[in-house]
């Protein structure tokens, strides 16, 4: 981060800052599934390195990477956790502003503007890679994800969560998320990138990972919560792989 | 980082919490969270409690099954004198008439749990919390600011946490200074609230008797003993709580009625004006709210201290939730997830026993017949009954792991 900024672009900073943290703002839809997110990738990391989640600082002593951090949803909880967090963002205008939340978080985060593919030239290793919502979004998803296996030391672990290829999928996530509730903008998702699980579970293994566990993350309208599935991977879903 | 200020920090922001207020809510909220790994400062500019081995003052609570449940989990039951309530009665009844045909009555024999609740005398509650705050830091102070996690005390000392909960009651400073406006309004009643020694056993029964000027509640304690909460028009109330001992009695006699025998002063005399009074929010960044600083109830029913234990239940378990995910627990987007689970049912029980004691205090004869059929409906029809039964016993809606009996 450069000691000097322009006054008006910290305060622009701030207000993204803000914005992507206000609960009921223009990032709702992430703040309500991050819970959910946050189960199951705290209780994969914590089955693989045997940490218990009741201790403080489970993590302890791990080097977690998050690619595409944005305002640092995950970055923060798992540095909270204790452990050592890079947070990787394609977007450069993201990463000011999650360091600036990290700050008034009492959070030390390594935030960089860069990509998984050019972490992994650079030859860096991780205990657990995050890879949350962002595999449906890259040109290229089996270079991305042999990047991925990459990064990962081997024993570490790859969490990656996307969304299914279906009809209800497209009903959910496009006109529902996109068209209906407007909780997404328009064109935040290409249904034709969605992934069913098998291709996912494909792909992975086409990358030198061995796939460990997926579950569904189905939302309930009524409480408004997400939560997991064993079962139900029709429209979210999130999985596990292990680097051998 | 660049920031100086932060180069000390290795463990990111605290995640200490300070509870403001030392009544009962308080410390069963610093002691569920203390037992789950959190550090807690309770404030209080109140002495540290020595209620123990005090004699009685004649205040009790009644205790739902799911409050024993969280008592038990926080190590506060164990050992605790209390009497079950085996029968619930509620009948309509009009000074010195007894109770009118049409009753409505609550048998423990309906639902597996056992008893319905228990009554528990406020000293030896007192003296089960003393007993187990003993790692608990307790400071004796005023809030006089707060903001962002950062509170100032009357001495000038500064008090940083995560989160600052309010168990500070109905006129909560903690929810002014987070900007949290109330709603509410006077009952125009008053409670007189003491207990008696009676001839007759109470076989563990409590009555709740619907009396046009309020109701009165005759609760079962140990031995041949009976906590009242005698509700009255507030002029009334202020007559009967200016007489001495003896005309007191005589004007409770023909109310209570004859069933337990010969009746007895056998605490202090206290008066309650009744209010009823909602935040409209429970939350706000780094503040929640518990107990009456949320929402002050009637007393109807006894629920006040059942509704806060709720409230306690449902924030651990979303504080130990959040922190074991690594969140924030002072942020909103946690806090929101307690204000969703409790603010439907707390607001729904406090308007609930605004209607019940609007409907039954009150003269009016077509009035009187409806709720008479009314009870007489409800005492009808078992489902209905055991519905209210698992509700008053707190066994009804989603139940936090302190509720049945488990650290969350």
């Amino acid at each position: 981060m450069q000691t000097t900024i322009d006054p008006a672009e910290v305060a622009k900073f701030e207000a993204m800052a803000a914005e992507w943290w206000d609960p009921n703002g223009k990032f709702k839809p992430l703040h309500v599934m991050n819970p959910c997110r946050l189960d199951y990738i705290t209780t994969q990391i914590a089955a693989e390195y045997g940490r218990d989640l009741s201790a403080d600082r489970p993590f302890d002593g791990l080097r977690i990477l998050d690619i595409g951090c944005g305002g640092g949803l995950l970055s923060e909880p798992m540095a909270r956790l204790g452990a050592t967090v890079v947070g990787a963002d394609a977007a450069p205008r993201n990463i000011p502003v999650a360091r600036l939340h990290a700050q008034q978080s009492g959070l030390e985060i390594d935030y960089r503007n860069t990509t998984a593919e050019a972490l992994a030239e650079a030859g860096e290793q991780f205990d657990a890679v995050l890879n949350m919502e962002v595999v449906e979004h890259v040109a290229d998803p089996a270079g991305y994800l042999r990047a991925c296996h990459d990064l990962l030391r081997p024993g570490g672990l790859m969490v990656c969560s996307t969304l299914n290829r279906n009809a209800k999928s497209f009903a959910m996530a496009i006109v529902g998320a996109e068209w209906v509730m407007r909780w997404l903008p328009k064109g935040t998702h290409d249904w034709k990138k969605f992934i069913t699980p098998d291709e996912l579970c494909a792909l992975i293994r086409g990358a030198g990972l061995d796939p460990v566990d997926r579950k569904g993350m189905v939302f309930n309208p009524v409480t408004w919560r997400w939560s997991l599935s064993p079962r139900d991977l029709s429209v979210n879903y999130v999985t596990t792989s292990i680097r051998r | 980082m660049d920031n100086p200020a932060q180069a000390g920090i290795t463990g990111g922001m605290t995640q200490d919490i300070i509870i403001v207020g030392g009544g009962l809510n308080g410390p069963a909220l610093a002691l569920a969270l203390a037992k789950s790994g959190f550090r807690v400062t309770v404030v209080d500019p109140r002495p540290a409690p020595d209620r123990a081995g005090v004699g009685f003052d004649g205040r009790a609570y009644s205790l739902a099954i799911a409050s024993r449940r969280l008592l038990s989990a926080i190590g506060v039951w164990d050992g605790l004198e209390a009497q079950p309530i085996l029968k619930i009665k509620a009948s309509d009844g009009r000074a010195g008439q007894g109770a009118a045909p049409f009753f409505l009555t609550f048998d423990h024999a309906e639902i597996e749990e056992g008893p319905m609740g228990f009554m528990v005398e406020d000293r030896h509650l007192y003296a089960g919390f003393v007993a187990q705050m003993a790692g608990i830091e307790r400071v004796r102070d005023t809030v006089v600011a707060q903001g962002g996690g950062e509170v100032t005390l009357a001495s000038g000392r500064v008090l940083h946490a995560a989160l600052v909960v309010g168990c500070d009651g109905r006129a909560s400073g903690t929810a002014e200074r987070a900007g949290i406006r109330r709603i509410g309004w006077g009952y125009g009643q008053t409670a007189l609230v003491t207990a008696v020694s009676h001839e007759r056993p109470h076989d563990g029964v409590a009555h709740q008797l619907f009396l046009p000027s309020g109701p009165l509640a005759i609760l079962p304690l140990l031995g041949n003993r009976s906590s009242i909460v005698w509700s009255e028009r507030e002029a009334n109330a202020r007559a009967i709580a200016a007489l001495p001992d003896d005309e007191f009695l005589a004007a409770l006699h023909p109310r209570f009625g004859d069933f337990l025998g010969r009746i007895e002063l056998a605490g202090e005399r206290f008066t309650y004006p009744l209010s009823l009074s909602l935040a409209d929010r429970f939350v706000a960044p780094r503040v929640a709210l518990v107990g009456d600083a949320a929402h002050g109830v009637h007393p109807l029913a006894g629920q006040g201290l059942n509704l806060g234990l709720r409230d306690v239940a449902a924030l651990a378990e979303v504080l130990v939730d959040a922190h074991r995910r690594g969140e924030d627990i002072g942020a909103l987007s946690v806090l929101e997830r307690y204000q969703q689970w409790r603010r439907f049912d707390s607001t729904a029980m406090a308007l609930g026993m605004d209607g019940m004691n609007r409907l039954f205090s009150n003269d009016n004869p077509i009035l009187r017949l409806g709720r008479d059929l009314g009870l007489g409906a409800v005492n009808a029809l078992p489902g209905l009954r055991r519905g209210f039964i698992r509700q008053a016993a707190g066994l009804s809606g989603e139940l936090p792991a302190l509720l049945r009996g488990r650290l969350p």
